[in-house]
């Protein structure tokens, strides 16, 4: 149950992929989460392809690690590295928002991969407290975003997880600083965020949340009887120049030619990285 | 057997939890299992602290890992702070956990409005796939937990804070209303410890004057026992609710919706009027002063046969 390297596509590729899929899933019917779910591709890539055990072809088997996107409105983020990486066929994702699709605008369970549902924002740590209480041999992930830090559960549930010692439970924050009225230091700050961490208990590493190889290191690194935050510096809409870091990233719904566009950058980008 | 339900459940909780290990009592500092030995299941009891959030989310982590947690928080507190995570954590994706919910209806008494639960039952039985009980005295209370342990889906136990008499109205069967006085002029719907005993004390004042009244125990609210219910109301004048709950949305709003349905019937909802508690008063005194009495009941049928 152990991911396979040799399965894994050159560096690189997946998340090229991944983005492709976003942007796609946003030229749909309903539009997607644009912003929010390209900040979060280098970090569900890491885990699903070079730190969580899991199985595709048994997503639901004893002892895997739990991933919980807690920041649900990610959920075209985690279909895209869901379905790259085996749990179900990429051209399903083309279903994505089309009546009768399993693939809602956030997680549903009825997706192979999926381990709970998510979209009010604030549930994933109490969850992962209680799939790390089962089992102590696994590891488990809950994805956060930045302005979801201002719900209280979220607090409430890493006193918890601190206090009861549960070291397996490592959170990333998707740290990429916009919320939807603005910045999270113009609307709630949440600096000195590292800080409020470590006075809560937790173990805190400080990361490029677009570098795999940085990612790979500080999600395998582990605490002993502290659970681990992972603070993942990222950019809104990384990827795309035109929306990246803005605002009105946030959600988008692309015409055929923004799509074309889009994909044009995003193959260039590729491109001159491979070059 | 006169304890009350929560200490019934309590018990029995402990009992089952030494041999069954899936099952995980979560506790959110209630103080229910102050000085309780679980033996060999120590290790399965974890106090989350004063967090009902987290605590409910904690359960369904637990729960979507096969584990089977009894949880353990204020009526209130369950179904209106931690609502949502009822809602999306445990409901959306029908798992096993168990909520035993103290203090519900006006058990709560002298502690006042944020501590009564007037509305969990009109919540409770709008969630998809929850079990909704509310045993009528100790033992039925260790019934419903025992029968609860191997549901699919997630149960909420209604209980209450002190001791009640025992209705010895024999074995409880979830899902099943229990029909505990033939009748003929009228059906009394009841659920709780205290309108099921006033309505059978109803029942009696009523024979009295020749009034024949039939007391059915809807224990289980959701699901409902439809065919029992209809089956009651049928050939009588009317129907009379009698709940520890505000008067809509609950017990009597299941019995109305239902009887619509199936048996239009004449339907009187006795519970808490359309206000919190203005006074001080333990649980009978508030029962008492809100019109949740045999008295109250009889003179109800009366005006309707």
């Amino acid at each position: 149950m152990t991911t396979d390297p040799a399965a894994e596509p050159a560096p690189g590729q997946v998340t090229d992929r991944v983005r492709e899929h976003i942007v796609a899933m946003c030229a749909g019917p309903e539009g997607g989460h644009l912003g929010g779910s390209m900040s979060l591709v280098e970090i569900l890539t890491t885990l699903y392809f070079d730190v969580l055990r899991v199985d595709p072809a048994d997503p639901g088997a004893e002892g895997r690690d739990i991933l919980i996107l807690s920041k649900g409105h990610g959920a075209i983020a985690l279909y895209a590295v869901l379905a790259e990486r085996g749990f179900f066929p990429a051209a399903e994702l083309a279903t994505y928002g089309r009546p009768g699709s399993r693939l809602m605008g956030h997680p549903v369970r009825a997706v192979p991969g999926v381990e709970m549902a998510t979209g009010s924002l604030g549930h994933g740590l109490p969850l992962a407290n209680g799939f790390a209480l089962a089992d102590a041999s696994r590891r488990c992930f809950v994805i956060v975003g930045d302005g979801e830090l201002q719900e209280g559960s979220v607090w409430e549930a890493a006193m918890s997880t601190a206090g009861l010692g549960l070291d397996n439970v490592t959170v990333v924050v998707d740290r990429n600083g916009l919320q939807i009225t603005g910045s999270t230091e113009d609307t709630v700050p949440l600096e000195p965020l590292a800080d409020r961490w470590r006075a809560f208990g937790w173990a805190v590493r400080e990361v490029d949340g677009h570098d795999r190889g940085k990612l790979r290191k500080a999600l395998t690194a582990r605490s002993p009887g502290r659970p681990g935050v992972v603070i993942a510096r990222t950019v809104k809409g990384n990827g795309l120049p035109s929306v990246q870091g803005r605002v009105d990233s946030h959600y988008a719904r692309l015409g055929e030619r923004q799509l074309a566009r889009a994909l044009s950058v995003l193959r260039a980008r590729a491109r001159r990285r491979s070059s | 057997m006169t304890v009350p339900t929560r200490e019934a459940y309590r018990d029995l909780l402990v009992k089952l939890m030494a041999d069954d290990p899936r099952l995980y009592c979560l506790d959110s500092d209630t103080g229910l299992f102050s000085g309780v030995d679980f033996g060999p299941a120590a290790g399965r009891y974890v106090n989350v602290g004063i967090a009902e959030h987290n605590l409910m989310g904690v359960a369904a982590g637990l729960a979507a890992s096969g584990k089977i947690p009894f949880v353990n928080t204020m009526a209130t507190f369950a179904t209106t702070r931690a609502l949502e995570s009822l809602k999306v954590d445990i409901a959306y994706s029908g798992l096993p956990v168990r909520i035993a919910a103290t203090h519900s209806g006006l058990s709560a008494g002298h502690l006042g409005p944020t501590h009564h639960a007037l509305e969990d039952l009109a919540i409770m039985r709008s969630l998809p796939g929850f079990t909704v009980v509310t045993p009528a005295d100790a033992t039925a209370t260790e019934e419903a937990v025992a029968q609860s342990v191997d549901l699919p889906g997630p149960v909420y136990l209604r209980l209450g804070r002190k001791a009640t008499p025992a209705l010895e109205a024999g074995p409880a069967e979830l899902g099943r209303a229990q029909i505990l006085r033939e009748g003929g002029d009228l059906v009394v719907f009841a659920c709780g410890p205290h309108p099921v005993l006033a309505s059978l004390a109803a029942a009696d004042l009523l024979a009295a004057d020749g009034v024949r009244a039939a007391v059915v125990n809807v224990h289980t609210l959701k699901p409902l026992d439809v065919e029992t219910i209809v089956s009651s109301a049928r050939n009588v004048k009317a129907a009379i609710t009698v709940e520890e709950h505000w008067r809509s949305g609950g017990l009597g709003g299941a019995i109305a919706e239902t009887l619509s349905e199936h048996a239009p019937t004449r339907v009187a909802r006795i519970g808490m009027p359309d206000t919190f508690a203005q006074e001080v008063g333990g649980q009978e005194h508030l029962l008492d002063h809100y019109g949740i009495t045999g008295e109250r009941i009889a003179a109800t049928a009366l005006t309707l046969c």
